[in-house]
């Protein structure tokens, strides 16, 4: 069984309905360290020895957070500047998170069709993962397709209880395969359970 | 006349009182207005002081041992030891080529052999205690003329010794019947009936006694005094250590003024450097002024007047030969010609030690009695010019060639004054030096429980025991270079107290005081001090926070709002200490202040939180054509 480090900023959790909707039963899933950055370092003094020690422990790195201002929390930014240090996650001798798994999984107040060309935000989706896809590409990981939880401003419970149990499957799913999901394969990970068992 | 004591001392102190002054107001340094002072009461002027003059001076010469043992404070052993190649290259060539020149000029001149080898080494001598005070008064005491110096007159302490020792070689009187006489006079040497062997290991054993008695027996002792915490017991023992040292220099014969330096630079390791520097100082300076007034009271105008011309010349040829001299030696060692110039000027007089070797040829029948008084008056009157050639050097000359003199290179070899001083180091202060220590920041450290100091010196820091509202402690500590002070005193009285010395005397050190609470707080906005430090501030914040998150809150929140409150906590006492108000008013005004704070604080709390943040979805961002989709 894979482990799972499930990496979550957010700085107002305890206002976020959706994510607090999400996280209901996952911080206790076999398998699984769910890590709440904002909690453990209130005042952004990261402990990157401790992360690097986690990340070597763990097979697949999900960066969970809110999606603000197109990019994540600051202090997500400040661990990926952290901790993925030179010659540790890349450059050279910086193997160390070489062929684990990587993804971010999202929640986003605006819906997916405002993320194209001629919408809102005139860009895809995936163009504004683009960072986070090269960050863990460069240190040698597979970056898998997004999880993301779209529109939030809009669903009610029964939407956010449905995409719970869909987050807690695919990681169920991701602990125990061996295939590697490919993103031309699949836009969104969401899918991939359904995908799978179809 | 000048039958009392008593009477004696007020003609010395009102020759003081009225003379230095007196330069002091005409811009001249006062080792000027001392020795003036000294000529004015001496035997050929007023008179005041007859020919006790000679015993006067013996006496004052021990402002120069206590002058060397605080000199040697200031210098920690490794930097002592770095400068060996200082004092052996620059004072050994000073002293031979000096001697050299002035022996074939006084040979030319046709002296017998004796007397121009006696006479040039004489010469070749500096004169320790004008040089040494000149420069510490014109703060040059860390250029690079002012270690040179400091060097050469260090070496010239060394070598006096051995010129004492051959001088007898040169003698035709018969040995013992001189060194009776001169033991009356001079010192008494326990080892001179000995052999020359047992005389070195002697010298070696008392040297090495004095290393190992500064650091086994005296600082041990010291700290037994300061727990009495009786003051005068530390002058006491301050005097004592001078004294002790002296008296066994002596019995084996050393300079005291040598064996007194080595004392000091044992002892600049120790925690009562500063205390020692600041009982000390009022007695070096008393003695030294006493010193420059009997050098100006000896001056024998009476041989001046027998031949002028003589003594005109060869005053003026001893000050060219020597400034020559040290010129060289300044070209030799790099030292650019503004710092040359100092140095030439500065060591070009005839120093005190030429007295005692003169003397003692003298006894020994190596001069003759004119020969002597010449060679004292020009000594004492090169003396007395030196003040006056500081200053045509510093008007005139300096300013017409390169670099200024006031421009101050960091020393090499003496360790500089600390730029952070930290008063106070109990558990508040030593968290502070720790902190500080961590970063490369030595701090010197003042506290006043000896106890403390023991203990933490044992740890590895560097503290000095001492008063810290004494003023002439502080200025031992360096306040007059220092940049920060930290007042961490746990006394809030002790605090302010120290805070408005400060304040008063060096307006230009920053202040960072810490506060015991709220009120005290107050007090020391109310002084002008911009930077206080509650010490329970931010603890109990941080304990609030704790039970905060225990209570269920999120870290990050209570890790913002915890600042905040500080931040408007600050505010409101800056706002409450700037009014004058009767008690009543002022709880009014707290009352409201806090309800001030509770309400920022709830707003904080709620800002950037949104119900639902539509703004992100759909068209809605833009302001038409939306009030239909947001029905949805």
């Amino acid at each position: 069984m894979k482990k799972i480090l499930l990496l979550f900023t957010h700085p107002k959790y305890e206002f976020s309905r959706a994510n607090k909707a999400l996280l209901q039963n996952i911080p206790e899933m076999d398998g699984l360290t769910f890590h709440d950055l904002y909690e453990r370092y209130p005042d952004f003094n990261i402990d990157i020895d401790a992360e690097k020690e986690l990340l070597k422990q763990h097979d697949i790195i999900v960066w969970h957070h809110p999606f603000y201002w197109y990019s994540c929390p600051p202090l997500m930014k400040q661990w990926i500047d952290l901790v993925l240090e030179f010659g540790w996650a890349y450059g050279p001798g910086g193997n160390a998170l070489e062929g684990k798994w990587c993804f971010n999984a999202i929640t986003t107040g605006s819906s997916l069709q405002n993320y194209c060309q001629d919408g809102m935000h005139q860009c895809s989706f995936h163009e504004f993962l683009k960072p986070f896809e090269q960050t863990a590409k460069l240190c040698g990981m597979h970056y898998l397709p997004p999880f993301a939880v779209m529109g939030t401003v809009q669903m009610d419970a029964k939407d956010l209880a449905q995409y719970e149990v869909q987050y807690r499957k695919l990681l169920h799913f991701l602990q125990h395969t061996d295939s590697l999901i490919q993103p031309e394969q699949l836009a969104f990970l969401n899918e991939a359970v359904a995908l799978i068992q179809s | 006349m000048s039958g009392s004591i008593l009477f004696v001392a007020i003609v010395f102190l009102a020759g003081a009182l009225v003379c230095v002054p007196l330069a002091k107001r005409l811009g001249l340094s006062a080792v000027l207005g001392y020795i003036f002072g000294g000529v004015i009461i001496g035997p050929y002027v007023l008179g005041f002081v007859g020919e006790g003059g000679d015993d006067i001076l013996h006496f004052a010469e021990f402002g120069v041992v206590m002058m060397l043992f605080l000199i040697g404070l200031e210098i920690e052993p490794k930097n002592f030891w770095k400068m060996r190649k200082t004092i052996l290259g620059m004072g050994g060539i000073q002293v031979v080529l000096t001697t050299g020149l002035a022996f074939l000029i006084l040979r030319a001149m046709g002296y017998d052999w004796q007397v121009a080898i006696t006479i040039a080494m004489a010469i070749a001598l500096s004169s320790t205690a004008i040089v040494l005070q000149t420069i510490k008064e014109k703060g040059l005491m860390h250029t690079t003329s002012g270690t040179s110096s400091f060097s050469i007159l260090l070496f010239q302490d060394i070598i006096v010794i051995l010129m004492l020792a051959v001088l007898p070689l040169m003698s035709n009187t018969d040995g013992a019947v001189v060194s009776q006489e001169h033991e009356a006079e001079l010192q008494v040497n326990l080892l001179e009936n000995l052999p020359l062997g047992f005389q070195a290991l002697a010298i070696v054993a008392s040297v090495v006694t004095v290393v190992v008695a500064g650091r086994f027996l005296i600082v041990p002792m010291l700290r037994k005094v300061a727990k009495a915490q009786v003051r005068e017991l530390l002058t006491a023992s301050a005097l004592f250590i001078v004294f002790g040292i002296s008296l066994l220099m002596e019995l084996v014969g050393l300079s005291p003024a040598l064996g007194a330096f080595l004392g000091g630079v044992v002892l600049a390791t120790s925690e009562f450097k500063h205390e020692l520097e600041s009982t000390l100082e009022p007695f070096k300076g008393l003695l030294l002024g006493l010193f420059f007034m009997a050098v100006g009271a000896s001056i024998n105008f009476i041989v001046i007047g027998e031949n002028p011309l003589l003594i005109t010349s060869l005053v003026v040829g001893v000050i060219l030969l020597k400034a020559l001299v040290l010129l060289i030696v300044g070209r030799i060692f790099n030292l650019k010609i503004d710092q040359g110039l100092l140095l030439a000027v500065g060591l070009a007089q005839i120093g005190e030690f030429a007295f005692v070797l003169l003397s003692f040829a003298f006894e020994l029948n190596i001069l003759d009695r004119s020969q002597l008084d010449m060679m004292l008056v020009v000594t004492a009157v090169s003396m007395s010019l030196t003040p006056i050639f500081w200053i045509i050097n510093e008007r005139f000359i300096t300013p017409r060639v390169g670099t200024k003199q006031s421009e101050k290179r960091p020393m090499d070899h003496i360790a500089k004054t600390q730029k952070v001083i930290l008063a106070g180091f109990g558990y508040f202060g030593s968290t502070v030096g720790r902190f500080l220590r961590s970063h490369g920041i030595e701090a010197t450290v003042l506290d006043y429980d000896s106890n403390q100091v023991d203990l933490l010196r044992k740890m590895g820091f560097e503290v000095y025991y001492g008063d810290v509202t004494r003023i002439d402690l502080l200025e031992a500590a360096g306040i007059a270079e220092a940049d920060i002070l930290i007042v961490a005193v746990a006394s809030e009285e002790t605090a302010k107290k120290l805070v408005s010395i400060v304040q008063n005397n060096y307006p230009n050190v920053e202040l960072l005081v810490r506060a015991r609470n709220h009120n005290d707080a107050h007090d020391l906005y109310n002084m002008g001090v911009k930077n206080i430090y509650r010490q329970s501030l931010e603890t109990s914040v941080k304990l609030a926070s704790d039970v905060l998150h225990k209570m269920g809150f999120r870290r990050y929140t209570v890790h913002r709002q915890a600042q905040n409150f500080i931040k408007y906590d600050e505010a409101s006492l800056r706002r409450l200490a700037q009014g004058n108000d009767n008690e009543k008013e002022y709880v009014f005004k707290i009352r409201e202040e806090i309800a001030q704070q509770e309400k920022l604080l709830e707003a904080d709390l709620k800002r950037g939180i949104v119900e639902n943040d539509h703004q992100w979805d759909g068209q809605r961002i833009h302001a038409e054509g939306q009030k239909s989709a947001a029905k949805e």
